[in-house]
């Protein structure tokens, strides 16, 4: 029996660009607060829309309280680093070293896993040193988690000796234990993201320890019509009852018609992306819906709304 | 009607269309997408992951390629799996494979004036091909090649992808087989990434930290500015590691001046008055934020703004009142007008009546949708001047036909 998802420690929260990954992590976070679990959530790529799905102002890598048992915060390599640095080697006065800073922005740009490793790391950290129940991470698209997964273990057979290789292994131990750590990949029922998830969720099967906890699809489309009214819907649209409509409420009524059978098609073929989704996922992969919210922007209340139907997936 | 059979009945000769389009010309500007392609040699869409810029790069190319005529090339990231089997592109790799256009012509009658090339970036063939052009001689290139650090940094780097992407585009123009040249940029982070990429690849090699890396590992232990570092990174990475990357750095470094001049090359390309750019975006939130961002990037630079292609956009008649009322009459007076139409519909009242309920409701979905969209192109502020929307198709883009559909949407 697989450990239930927010009874774990640290969930990543991965996805194709644009299918709503901030807001189902959000979401997901502020599901766990309300649940009275201490959460904290992290912004790996520091874009700026966590801030916006929390409406909380502006994040930095010292967390700050959003929602009530709520922290937020945004990765920020550099500085995590200054934490390691201080925390390790006990060298308060290292974080003022300018060149210092510089030189290893360079090494990390060009060498390979260290900003992965740094902003694992630090995330690893919160989770042993029990400063939360839970973390969740914001983390890499779907092009990259599997690099910023993979990145303790890189780092351990490249690099052979040193405190690196230490640290990494402890990591490793909580990265790599299903009851701590998992994998969330979020999906809309489109083709491309389809695609890129069953392709992702082979990949993190395949190149690294950690457990893929689930799928969540969003903006799934309601449907429109149930048994046998679809039928009744293609009848209203022939001449005679069409003439009626139009009497009874106006003109306005074929573009009425005109949007349901848009929305008829888009359910449909969004239907038939959730099946092939279904059909070349493992059977054992825990799927959750979120609804397409129609007229919400990113914001607190989307994100409260995406928290509600989550709450009721996985409750 | 097919769409494709739709576009050819409406596009008409090239003589129509230079005819038409030159009346809507006013003082030499740029009015279509149509004449945007007709005049430049590359165009690169971006913009931020999820929108449609593979699909638009590969609709551009079929439309330049079946009227404009001439040998035009679309350079694809990372392209559905449907899409790629229409544009022949079976396996990856970077081979230049012709798109059978013929197709097209047997089932739409279509004749296409140009031929259409298709390729795919393959970012570790093409850094591989990179290294054997610029080492200094064929050991050097094989030690870079087998240098650990070589597959990690080329592999696993979003840069690099963006560079490698640049790269090509300028290979592939600068081999003059093309007379148009539609590249996608791949997904980054921030859709500015490839921009700067060019610049990063020259400063990479230029700079006085890759000098000091690249100093032998013991000199640059005395050295007194580099200690403080040096203790400190070897206690963190131990001196294995640093070794293996002074060792690659130094290989690296023997490649310096072919790289910084063809980084430059690339660079310029760029900034070229025949390459265009056009910004992909839907009119959700973040990716019209990014759009915008992209937009005035792309002025603050200097580099040509050719057009703004919104994709996925909800159909304008949903804001219209008189839908509206309509859609309110029918969810207050469902029951009355269902017992009316049942019979001319011949259908159970109940259901008619929940029938009409439900399309009230989806109505109601949809325009909300719609409004969002219409308060985000507004928001969109200075938009070039050449915007064209793609309406929301239910179904996926995955043959020719489809492209040229959306192509005739982009030509307009």
């Amino acid at each position: 029996m697989p450990t239930p998802l927010l009874d774990r420690r640290l969930l990543f929260v991965t996805g194709k660009g644009g299918v709503g990954k901030t807001t189902v992590t959000a979401g997901l976070a502020l599901l766990a607060a309300q649940q009275g679990r201490s959460t904290l959530v992290c912004e790996v790529d520091a874009k700026g829309t966590l801030a916006a799905a929390l409406e909380c102002g502006p994040l930095a890598f010292t967390p700050r309280p959003t929602q009530p048992g709520l922290m937020a915060m945004a990765m920020n390599t550099e500085d995590s680093l200054k934490e390691y640095l201080s925390l390790q080697l006990r060298l308060p006065l290292l974080a003022r070293i300018g060149p210092l800073a510089r030189t290893f922005d360079f090494v990390a740009d060009a060498a390979p896993g260290v900003k992965e490793i740094l902003t694992v790391g630090k995330l690893c950290y919160e989770v042993r040193e029990r400063h939360y129940d839970l973390v969740v991470v914001d983390a890499a698209s779907t092009g990259h988690i599997v690099g910023q997964l993979s990145a303790p273990t890189a780092i351990n057979s490249l690099v052979q000796v040193g405190m690196v290789r230490d640290q990494t292994r402890w990591m490793l131990d909580i990265l790599d234990d299903p009851a701590s750590t998992g994998v969330l990949v979020v999906t809309s029922p489109e083709e491309m993201p389809v695609n890129e998830t069953i392709e992702l969720v082979t990949r993190l099967r395949a190149e690294t320890k950690v457990d893929v906890a689930g799928v969540v699809v969003n903006r799934v489309l309601p449907e429109l019509f149930g048994r046998g009214e679809e039928a009744v819907f293609d009848r209203l649209r022939a001449e005679g009852p069409l003439a009626a409509l139009v009497d009874a409420v106006g003109p306005g009524v074929g573009q009425v018609l005109d949007a349901a059978s848009l929305a008829v098609d888009l359910r449909r073929t969004r239907a038939e992306h959730l099946e092939r989704l279904r059909a070349e996922l493992p059977a054992d992969l825990p799927l959750s819906f979120v609804p397409e919210l129609f007229g919400r922007q990113v914001g607190l209340r989307s994100t409260m709304q995406v928290a509600q139907a989550l709450g009721e997936e996985l409750l | 009607m097919s769409p494709a059979r739709r576009e050819a009945s409406t596009s008409g000769s090239s003589t129509e269309q230079v005819v038409a389009s030159a009346t809507t010309l006013s003082a030499g500007r740029i009015g279509t997408i149509d004449q945007l392609l007709s005049a430049k040699e590359i165009a690169i869409t971006c913009g931020s992951g999820g929108v449609g810029k593979t699909t638009t790069a590969a609709a551009l190319a079929v439309m330049a390629a079946v009227h404009h005529g001439g040998r035009v090339l679309v350079l694809t990231v990372d392209p559905a799996k449907r899409l790629a089997n229409a544009l022949g592109l079976a396996a990856f790799g970077n081979d230049e494979t012709e798109v059978p256009l013929a197709a097209l012509a047997a089932g739409a009658g279509i004749r296409p004036k140009g031929k259409l090339v298709a390729a795919m970036l393959d970012t570790k063939q093409s850094w591989d091909d990179l290294v054997r052009l610029h080492a200094p001689d064929a050991t050097t290139a094989q030690r870079i090649l087998a240098n650990p650090l070589y597959d990690n940094i080329t592999g696993r780097f979003v840069q690099s992808h963006d560079y490698i992407a640049m790269e090509r585009l300028y290979e592939l123009h600068s081999s003059g087989r093309y007379d148009l040249v539609v590249v996608d940029t791949p997904p980054s982070r921030n859709a500015l990434d490839f921009l700067d990429a060019p610049a990063r690849m020259a400063e990479f090699f230029g700079s006085r930290l890759l000098r000091w890396l690249t100093m032998p590992y013991r000199s640059r232990l005395v050295t007194f500015a580099s200690k403080p570092f040096t203790q400190v990174a070897d206690r963190i990475l131990g001196s294995q590691f640093l070794g293996d990357i002074a060792e690659f750095f130094t290989l690296l470094q023997s490649m310096e001046s072919g790289f910084v001049t063809r980084a430059n090359e690339v660079g310029r390309i760029l900034a070229d008055r025949r390459t265009t750019f056009v910004v992909v975006s839907t009119l959700e939130a973040s990716p019209a934020h990014e759009a915008a961002f992209l937009i005035d990037e792309l002025g603050r630079r200097s580099l040509h703004l050719g057009a703004l292609v919104l994709n996925k956009v909800l159909p304008s008649t949903l804001l219209d009142p008189a839908a509206q009322r309509a859609a309110a009459a029918l969810d207050e007076r469902a029951e009355i007008l269902a017992a009316e139409l049942a019979p001319l519909a011949g259908a159970d009242p109940a259901q008619v009546g929940r029938v009409l309920v439900e399309l009230a409701r989806s109505f109601h979905d949809l325009r909300l949708a719609a409004g969002r969209e219409a308060e985000q192109r507004l928001e969109l502020g200075a938009i070039p001047e050449v915007t064209v929307s793609v309406p929301y198709l239910a179904g996926d883009v995955h043959d020719l036909n489809g492209l040229l559909a959306i192509g005739s949407r982009l030509w307009q």
